[in-house]
């Protein structure tokens, strides 16, 4: 019964979104004051109807109600009931289910938030997201019905893919979505500033925000994605440049584009079109990571099972939503003029130079990333594009884009000079070749020292900026929360490239074959198998072994590592057993054996690399705190100085 | 007017190779091996672990080479249509036990009943990786010369046996 | 004893197949080459980090055909032949792959050129 109602109130968010997305619109462009009103009201209910039909879909899950083919399908009574509740959107239905609803609840956000803004933006802006979800309760409704029943009832259910069944999981997809959907606010937007032709600083001041705080989620849920998969899956990469990771990376390098353009825009009334585009742009490759993780037309160890029908009607939303909003594009751009031109030696022109690489680097990854499925398209050739080739294209740009990154801040809005950079250069160059000479000594690396000091640079010249707007730090608490964003982002991306150079150029790892007693020497570090014994566990079978470490003859904590055995999935699983540490991350990870011949061991070590999370929860923590900026708060409308 | 028409034209580009795209399937590979001979290699019968098996099996005849393992639940599906093909005499099916145990595979067909007029037991994919198998069931049709000239992955479904296999295996029969 | 240095030292050159690799680095070279293959059944990643059966079975043959004595590109050959391209970890750079690979760098000098032009010519 409570899911017949799940499904009914979601039939009828169908047409309350529907309605969203027509009335205002009509109501805007006759000028009707109480059509474009009932927007917000209809962008209300329609999140509520779908927040009903999400808590009939979860009360199935926890109550174990196996007579909905998705609980069935995913849930068990073994399982723990956290498990049953994330469980919820461990599925395709159930995933999808939640990105329609934060999709409706960001339409939800826009009118309380936004009682300062001109009537007909409004009104026309939500109508757009009401189409959106018009078109993702379509596709639930008509492919992906969670509430499905099944008859006759099974005893139990086949239980959640082990894989998912971690804290990681719970956390993972609906902070990711916070980021994905949130997009969908600059994309109708950017919509609706195309219809009514005109954008303007203020447009863009009341934007920043909403793509800050999608971007600050996306960042986090990108982060918490690379934790999982590194703990979870066992491999100990942090990046795998998985298709499913890189249709969620795009998104972010087309949003960190975004939050700089919008800041242009918010205050030089400057890339107007350039704004308006990356706001679709953004979005869009929100909806092509959708397209990508439902239809399966990439193969990829995340991806949800595939259905070709739901993969045709995700492209069709996209060809509609896109193509719609790029073709009005075409038709409108003229009437978006701003003020034009920009010096290149300004920090108006570094940031034109950081969107256009930030556009450089996210059309690297889109082309590393659906090389193989256009080859294949067209000419039936298969390959592979992977890690090697994103180190040899992707990583170049970035660091170019840090050489930038670094000194840009320095400089004036307009008007500077490379003069100015002198006194910066001339302090930073000795600590550079003590670093870059230090590294290439003591880690036998030059490209090492080449890393850590492009490191150091970005973060010195972060630190400089500030200083220079501060004056010398004599204002400091005067200082606006965005300028604390932006260094906190920028020393973020600083102590991240120090991570991922140390990942790159000093991890190590080693394979071998250990009786009880033996040990595996890896580095200054000695892995001793201590033992290793069967058991069993709520829902799994499992071989665990103890693994005690020595680094340098001295006794760290001993790991813990199991391989699990799923009977309900027949899946076996690895947990690798943990050292962390500022400076290095030491894993150790049981494979298959038996006491005679002995077991696989695979240890790993793995230096600085929470650096690289650090960095990026570094960054996460920058967008909430430009959050707090006065000038930025949600509705508040008070120029900028 | 042209200008702003790029990124609509670009993304109908993408909109249409992404469309072609939907009509793949990622995870099917072309077999590099196609009119190319059965590779050289040397294993056992299931059922006699003394009996030598190698590529000359292949000679001299039309036949369907059928990677299986009894822990291969897609395998199940399509085990009845082999069963009533080895019956009709449609084609001499050969089979390859794919990372088994023995005792597993012979229960299996035990169980299951048995298609095969020989059974090839690879159990470390010796021959598997040589003929580039990436999972089971997947089904190869080898010629008289012993050349390989169709390969199909995955499950071999009522349709693709009589409209594709069946006659391919004909026309193979006359040559 | 000069003479079994000889014979020793002969049977050295004679033939690469008789020399005899360490332990240690049979296990190198094979976990060098294993990193530059693609395993089949996971899709995405190299056959050294892969807990998959089949990838296990082809660490194994590569081992063998490594203690055998071929050479880490000889291998990589053979399992280019039974999976072509698509087994490789880093695409060749070939005809179908000018455009992967060198894409980049063209946006990004067009990128550059581009933000040069379209920039306010200074005038002093």
């Amino acid at each position: 019964m409570i899911a017949e109602l799940g499904h009914f109130t979601l039939i009828l968010a169908l047409l309350t979104a529907l309605a969203q997305g027509v009335f205002p619109l009509l109501g805007a462009q006759k000028s009707h004051d109480d059509l474009m009103a009932l927007g917000d009201r209809l962008a209300r209910l329609t999140f509520v109807l779908i927040a009903l039909s999400f808590a009939a879909l979860t009360w199935a899950f926890i109550t174990s109600d196996f007579s909905v083919k998705l609980a069935a399908t995913h849930s068990h009574t073994a399982k723990p009931f956290i498990y049953k509740i994330s469980g919820v959107w461990g599925n395709h239905e159930g995933s999808i289910l939640l990105w329609t609803l934060m999709l409706a609840l960001y339409g939800a956000a826009i009118p309380a938030f936004g009682k300062t803004l001109p009537v007909s933006l409004k009104a026309r802006a939500l109508a757009i997201q009401g189409l959106l979800t018009f078109g993702f309760l379509a596709f639930i409704l008509f492919t992906s019905n969670p509430f499905e029943r099944l008859d006759p009832m099974p005893i139990n259910g086949l239980g959640l893919n082990p894989l998912l069944q971690d804290p990681g999981l719970a956390i993972h997809p609906p902070l990711l979505y916070m980021g994905y959907v949130g997009f969908s606010v600059a994309f109708s937007f950017s919509v609706a500033a195309l219809i009514e032709g005109r954008v303007d600083a203020l447009w863009a001041r009341w934007l920043r925000p909403w793509v800050l705080f999608a971007w600050s989620f996306l960042t986090l849920g990108i982060t918490m994605g690379s934790i999982w998969a590194y703990y979870e899956l066992g491999w100990g990469g942090w990046w795998m440049w998985d298709p499913v990771e890189n249709v969620s990376f795009m998104p972010w390098l087309a949003g960190t584009a975004l939050l700089h353009s919008i800041l242009v825009l918010g205050t030089r009334h400057q890339l107007a079109t350039w704004t308006v585009l990356l706001g679709i742009s953004a979005f869009s490759l929100s909806l092509i990571g959708t397209f990508v993780v439902r239809s399966g037309v990439l193969v990829s160890v995340h991806a949800f099972a595939v259905d070709p029908a739901r993969g045709v009607f995700i492209l069709a939303l996209l060809l509609a939503a896109t193509g719609g909003a790029l073709g009005l594009y075409a038709l409108r751009a003229k009437t978006l003029k701003g003020a034009n031109g920009y010096e290149i030696i300004s920090r108006q022109g570094g940031l034109v130079l950081n969107n256009l690489l930030l556009i450089t680097a996210t059309a690297t990854v889109f082309l590393g990333t659906f090389y193989p499925l256009f080859m294949d398209a067209l000419t039936g050739e298969k390959i592979t594009v992977a890690k090697p080739y994103f180190d040899l294209t992707f990583a170049p740009i970035m660091m170019l884009l840090i050489v930038f990154m670094g000194a840009a801040p320095l400089l004036k809005w307009s008007g500077d000079s490379l003069g100015s950079l002198k006194g910066f250069a001339v302090k930073a160059v000795l600590p550079l070749l003590f670093i870059i000479v230090a590294t290439a000594l003591f880690g036998k690396s030059v490209l090492g020292g080449l890393g850590f000091a492009l490191a150091f640079y970005l973060a010195a010249g972060t630190i400089a900026a500030f200083a220079r707007r501060s004056q010398g730090f004599q204002t400091w608490r005067a200082q606006p929360a965005a300028t604390y964003g932006f260094v906190l982002a920028h020393l973020g991306m600083a102590v991240f490239t120090a991570g991922v150079t140390a990942m790159s150029i000093w991890a190590k790892d080693d394979i071998g074959r250990l009786k009880i007693g033996e040990s595996l020497t890896l580095g200054a570090y000695e892995f001793t198998l201590q033992s290793a014994a069967p058991g069993a566990r709520e829902n799994y079978q499992f071989l665990g072994a103890q693994i005690s470490v020595k680094h340098q003859n001295k006794a760290l904590k001993s790991l813990q590592s199991e391989q699990r055995f799923y009977p309900v999935r027949d899946m076996i699983t690895t947990e690798a057993g943990f050292h962390f540490s500022p400076t290095s991350t030491v894993f150790a990870a049981i494979g298959e054996g038996n006491v005679r011949d002995g077991f696989i061991l695979r240890a790993n070590i793995h230096p600085y690399v929470t650096w690289i999370w650090l960095g990026a929860l570094l960054m996460a923590l920058a967008g909430f705190v430009s959050l707090c900026d006065k000038r930025l708060r949600f509705g508040k409308d008070e120029p900028s100085p | 007017m042209i200008r702003a028409l790029i990124p609509l034209l670009i993304f109908l580009g993408l909109g249409a190779l992404f469309a072609v795209g939907l009509t793949k399937d990622p995870s099917k590979l072309p077999s590099e091996l196609i009119n190319q001979p059965v590779p050289v290699f040397s294993l056992t019968e299931l059922y006699d672990a003394k009996k030598e098996i190698d590529e000359t099996i292949f000679k001299g005849r039309v036949s369907l080479l059928n990677v299986f393992g009894s822990w291969c639940t897609a395998c199940l599906v399509e085990h009845p249509l082999l069963m009533r093909a080895a019956a009709r005499k449609d084609v001499l099916i050969i089979g390859m036990d794919w990372r088994d145990r023995r005792e597993d595979g012979q229960a299996w067909l035990e169980q299951h009943g048995n298609p095969y007029s020989e059974i090839i037991f690879d159990e470390a994919s010796e021959l598997a990786i040589k003929l580039g198998v990436t999972g089971a069931p997947e089904s190869f049709i080898i010629d008289k010369a012993g050349y390989i000239r169709y390969k199909h992955t995955g499950i071999i479904t009522s349709e693709i046996w009589h409209q594709k296999l069946l006659p391919l295996i004909e026309t193979l029969k006359v040559e | 004893m000069r003479f079994l240095y000889a014979i020793f030292f002969a049977l050295l050159l004679c033939g690469s197949a008789v020399a005899q690799l360490s332990n240690t680095e049979i296990n190198a070279k094979t976990r060098e080459v294993s990193r530059a293959l693609r395993c089949v059944v996971c899709q995405n990643q190299s056959i050294d980090e892969s807990d998959a059966p089949l990838a296990a079975d082809m660490r194994r043959l590569v081992r063998r055909q490594i203690s055998e004595g071929k050479s880490e590109d000889e291998v990589i050959a053979y399992m280019r032949q039974t999976y072509g391209d698509y087994v490789l970890l880093k695409p060749p750079v070939q005809r179908n792959t000018f455009l992967l690979w060198f894409a980049p760098l063209l946006l990004l000098l067009g990128v550059l050129i581009w933000f040069i032009r379209a920039s306010k010519i200074q005038e002093d």
